[in-house]
Order: structure tokens, then C-alpha cells, then sequence
């Protein structure tokens, strides 16, 4: 830019200055304006939720976040059953989809032949590309009867009487429930966090890897102790990523999770997650408490999976960018 | 010498255990991506015929399809994309050209993938309460904008990305011929990351062309064919949502038609995104 501008030199000292010069504040002040409007337009999430739910959370106060009973009729509104649903299911969703991730991962990188390993890894990243409701439908029509035919049943009719696992197993068995929502979500994250972690992973120099080998070390020894801990700050950060899609996915969950908005039993039993209550009821809400008080849930799911993905960036900040 | 061979022994049955887990979940994996593959293509092939392309849709146990819910997905979908392309190129272009270290620029870098990765619904929300609350209704318009904000970080993550890749040189032998800085950014550094930019577009098309959540609040739906984007506005997420959980047969069967619709449209965007990219790679 400067090199543009400067004074001319040389053979013709008046010459004019290049066509459209004029217009390089113009460019520059649109481009700024663009980025500009990203950062504006999370801020201005965070400040229409915060006006949006405000009448909810100055009635209600902490008991907004703490109590369970959330009654139109009433216009009483605890958001805890939510919340919790939410906090579980991502929890365990993380638990289930982890350990495949990882065995994908592994298996692309150091066992595929490399025939496999583009046709796998482009199956793997489709799954990812698959719409979220989808997964719900399948979910519904597909996966919960088998997962009430085989799974719940036997477990409610294996549970002896009285003990723990009775508790836990308790609630209608009808396929839909707190664990089939969790064991969805986990098929729905799983195929990006495989692929964020084995980037990670093809980052690793090979002399490295070479090298532990090279000493005798089992696929498992060099994974687990050389190629894993070389990475783990954006294994991190991918997982944290994963989390933040598990928290605030809507549809799959509200197809599954069966909508209730009481404290969950079991992990049978039917419940609700913050986005599956917003998606459900925003539309039909009876009154304005009731709006505030869905737009105050926004609220808190918006904080949550805020600090998690910005955990998350900051985490993969120095890996490669993904 | 016994103790060893004992230790080796036992290292080599702990890999073979987690080799066989590898295996084992990457099968399974596979598997899941079979089975909703099958499902979508058993259950969604069988509703597919003409009519769901040339009708509306219809009351519960009347002959009907999907046109107007089509025709408005691809409408909101072209307006988003109209928005997102602007703002993602212009703002990926300032990332990677002006912003250079300042401060400002790292912001908009972090907080533009936290915007990528935000839930969907809130930003429905968020449109809700600034498009639909204050003008009275809900509206095509409010739907595109929605789609538009999740499409437009990822639209500005890869242009940076392509950008940052152009090579020092091309700038710096634009600038030498006397040409201002926004034509080479425009003439030459656009021209030869175009691929990659596009490649973006479509990755940031395939990913809101099956979005739901921000639609519920924004578009709604509608009941009849309509090209105005000031009312409510038909589509298909929000149909098949709303179909799939009908007590109506029919209407199951347009709702996997549907998903079947869009699952292959995303598929196809994708695979040619990654096509697209590959060649760039070679290139």
C-alpha cells in the first residue's frame, strides 16, 4: 500500500496515480466492516438472550437454576430438569464416543492399509455431514425399538429387585430416554472428533514415531506413550469441541430424549435437554414469562457452551489450525 | 530370561487386545454409517415419486408433496448464501490481509470460530428477537438471515486459510506494478485461491441446507406454495420435523422422502467440495 502511494520516481515524475486508487480506503473499510459484523452479531447473541430472558431471571433469581418445576399453567419456571439433561447427555456422549473416536483414529493412521484408508476416511467425514435430523429420525423410528427390544428390556428384567441397578434402569421402556439421546449424540460427534484427531495425528513428525518403533515399542506403546501425548493439547481441544456440538445439538435430541421436563430417574427414564425445550415449546409458548423464560434457558446454554469452546480454540490454538 | 519373554508375552497380547479394539469400533462405526445410510435409502426411497416434486403439501390423508417446501429451502438457501458470501470473502480478506497481528484481528479470528462451532438454536433466538418479534411475523427473510450467520464464519475461516496460502510474491508483484492493494487482493489473490474459496462456500452451503433449529423461530413453515419472502416460508427441515412426528402415515413417508432429499443433496455438495479440494492440492 505504501509502496503504491509513495512519490514516483524515475523517468516520468507526473504521473497520475493508478486507476481505482481511491477506492483502497473503501475496500478496506468494507472488508473491516464484514469482520466487524461477525464479532457483532455474537455479542449480539449474548445481549438479545440477556434482554430476552431478563423478566424470567429477575423473578425467579438462582431458583431459576436450581428448582424443577416448570408449569405454564402456573407460570412457575425451574430450569435444573433441563440443565441436568443437558449437562448428562453430553457427558455421556462423550463417554461413549471417545473411546471410538480414538480406535478410529488409531486404526486410520497406523494399521490401515493404504488402499482402505482414503475410502474409510472419506466414510467417516460423510457421517459428519450427515443433518442433524436425520439422526433424529433414525433415532426414532429406527434405533429406539430395536434399543428397547434388545437393550431395555432384558436390563429391567435382569435388574434385581431393590438394588442399585434397578434404580438406574428404571422408566418407560419405549426406546426413547435419557441414554438412547446420549448414544445418538455420541454417533453424531463421533465422526468429527475421529477426523480432528487424526490430523492431529498425521502431525506428528514421522522420525518420531519411526523412532519408537524402531526401539521395539507394540502400535499400543507408541500410540499410547510417543504419538498420543505428542498431541494432546489439541486432543484436548478437539474433545472439548466435540463437547460444545453435544451441549447445543437440537433436533436429534428432541426426537429421542422423549421431552419431560422433571429431574430424570433412570437412565431410561425420559427427559429434556436446554435446546430440546427451546426447540419444542419456543413457538407455542403461552405467555411472555413463559418466552423469557425459554429465552433465559438460551441464556445459560449459551454460557455453558461458550466457555467450553473458547477453552476449546484456546487449547488448539498452538496445534494446527483445524 | 524366563521374566522377560514373560513381559514380551504380555506386551504383546495388551497390543493385540487394542489392535483388535481398533478394529473393533472402526467396524462398528462403519456400521452406524451403514445403517442410517440403509434406513434413509429404504424408508426414503419408497415415498419418492413425481408428485413430491410438483405438489405441496397436503392435509393428513390427501395425495400431496414437497414442492413448496423445496422451493423455499432453496430460497432461503440461495439468500443466505447471498449474505454469507459476501461477508465471509470480505471478512476472511480482512484476516488475512489488514489485520495482520493487532490485537482486534486475533479477537475476530477466536471469536469467529467460536461463532462456528455456537449452537445453531441460539442464533434462532437471536434472529428471532431482532427480525421476527419486533416487524410482527415470521418471514423467509428472518430464516435466510439466521442461515446466513451460520454460514458466513465458515466462509471466513477458509478464505483466510486460502489466502494466508497465496504465495508473498503475487502481492508483492501486483504492488510492484503500481496496482492499489483491493485489485490484487481482488484480480489475483481471489483469482488463484478461487477454488479453495469455493470449496468453503459449498462446505458452508452443505452445512445449513440441513439445518432445523434456527428455522423454527425465523421461517416457521407453510402450509402452501409461497415465493414471498416477507411470510412465513415453507421448507424442508422444519417439514420433515414436523411430519416425522405426526400420528399420519403419509405423512411419515413425505418425511423420509425428505430426509432422503436433503441427505443426498448435502452428500453430493460435500463430495464435490472435497473433489474440488483435492484438485487444488495436485495443482
Amino acid at each position: 500500500m505504501s509502496i503504491a502511494s509513495s512519490p514516483t520516481v524515475g523517468p516520468s515524475p507526473r504521473r497520475s496515480a493508478p486507476r481505482g486508487a481511491s477506492f483502497e480506503p473503501v475496500f478496506k473499510a468494507l472488508c473491516f466492516a464484514a469482520a466487524t459484523a461477525l464479532l457483532a452479531s455474537l455479542g449480539g447473541v449474548l445481549v438479545s438472550l440477556v434482554i430476552g430472558g431478563w423478566p424470567a431471571l429477575a423473578r425467579f433469581g438462582v431458583g431459576f437454576l436450581t428448582t424443577s418445576t416448570w408449569d405454564p399453567v402456573k407460570e412457575v419456571y425451574g430450569a435444573a430438569g433441563p440443565i441436568v439433561g443437558t449437562l448428562i447427555t453430553s457427558a455421556l456422549a462423550l463417554a461413549i464416543s471417545l473411546p471410538v473416536a480414538g480406535g478410529v483414529a488409531f486404526f486410520l493412521v497406523e494399521l490401515c492399509p493404504s488402499v482402505l484408508r482414503r475410502t474409510i476416511g472419506t466414510a467417516v467425514e460423510l457421517l459428519a455431514g450427515i443433518p442433524s435430523i436425520v439422526y433424529g429420525m433414525w433415532g426414532l423410528f429406527v434405533f429406539a425399538p430395536f434399543f428397547s427390544r434388545h437393550v431395555e428390556l432384558p436390563l429391567m428384567a435382569a435388574a434385581p429387585p431393590g438394588s442399585l441397578m434397578e434404580t438406574l434402569v428404571q422408566g418407560i421402556p419405549n426406546g426413547s430416554g435419557l441414554l438412547s439421546a446420549s448414544i445418538i449424540l455420541a454417533i453424531m460427534i463421533l465422526p468429527f472428533m475421529a477426523a480432528t484427531l487424526r490430523e492431529l495425528l498425521m502431525t506428528v513428525p514421522p522420525q518420531v514415531r519411526e523412532s519408537a518403533y524402531g526401539l521395539g515399542a507394540t502400535m499400543r506403546e507408541v500410540v499410547m506413550t510417543v504419538t498420543l501425548p505428542y498431541v494432546r493439547r489439541g486432543a484436548i481441544g478437539a474433545v472439548m469441541l466435540g463437547l460444545g456440538r453435544a451441549l447445543g445439538e437440537t433436533m436429534a435430541v428432541t426426537f429421542i430424549i422423549g421431552n419431560s421436563h422433571d429431574f430424570p430417574k433412570g437412565v431410561f427414564d425420559s427427559g429434556s435437554t436446554i435446546a430440546s425445550t427451546i426447540a419444542n415449546e419456543f413457538t407455542e409458548a403461552t405467555s411472555p414469562m413463559h418466552t423469557a423464560s425459554l429465552i433465559a434457558l438460551g441464556l445459560v446454554l449459551f454460557l455453558i457452551t461458550f466457555t467450553v469452546l473458547a477453552l476449546a480454540r484456546l487449547m488448539l490454538r498452538n496445534q494446527a489450525r483445524l | 530370561m524366563a521374566v522377560s519373554s514373560a513381559r514380551i508375552a504380555g506386551r504383546r497380547v495388551g497390543n493385540a487386545v487394542f489392535v483388535g479394539a481398533c478394529v473393533l469400533v472402526t467396524v462398528l462405526a462403519l456400521a452406524a454409517l451403514a445403517a442410517i445410510l440403509w434406513s434413509l435409502a429404504s424408508q426414503g426411497v419408497g415415498g419418492l415419486n413425481l408428485a413430491v416434486f410438483t405438489k405441496s403439501t397436503p392435509a393428513p390423508g390427501s395425495p400431496g408433496g414437497l414442492a413448496n417446501a423445496i422451493v423455499g429451502s432453496i430460497m432461503l438457501g440461495l439468500l443466505a448464501m447471498a449474505i454469507a458470501v459476501v461477508i465471509g470473502i470480505l471478512a476472511g480478506t480482512w484476516l488475512a490481509e489488514y489485520a495482520g497481528d493487532s490485537r482486534y484481528g486475533s479477537a475476530v479470528r477466536f471469536l469467529n470460530d467460536v461463532l462456528l462451532s455456537a449452537p445453531s438454536i441460539l442464533v434462532g433466538l437471536f434472529v428471532y428477537e431482532i427480525l421476527v418479534a419486533p416487524f410482527g411475523g415470521f418471514s423467509g427473510l428472518a430464516g435466510g438471515v439466521a442461515l446466513a450467520l451460520l454460514a458466513a464464519p465458515v466462509i471466513t475461516r477458509t478464505t483466510e486459510d486460502v489466502l494466508k496460502l497465496q504465495a508473498t510474491a503475487l502481492r508483492e508483484a501486483g504492488v510492484a506494478l503500481g496496482t492499489p492493494v483491493w485489485r490484487v487482493i481482488g484480480k489475483i489473490l481471489w483469482r488463484s485461491g478461487a477454488s479453495g474459496i469455493i470449496t468453503g462456500a459449498l462446505l458452508a452451503f452443505a452445512r445449513i441446507s440441513g439445518e432445523t433449529a434456527p428455522l423454527l423461530f425465523t421461517a416457521l413453515n407453510n402450509q402452501f406454495f409461497s415465493l414471498d419472502m416477507t411470510k412465513p416460508m415453507a421448507n424442508l427441515p422444519v417439514v420433515i420435523f414436523q411430519f416425522a412426528l405426526s400420528a399420519y402415515d403419509d405423512w411419515r413417508r413425505l418425511a423420509w422422502a425428505g430426509a432422503l432429499i436433503i441427505a443426498v443433496s448435502v452428500l453430493g455438495v460435500t463430495i464435490i467440495a472435497r473433489i474440488l479440494s483435492q484438485e487444488q492440492k495436485r495443482s
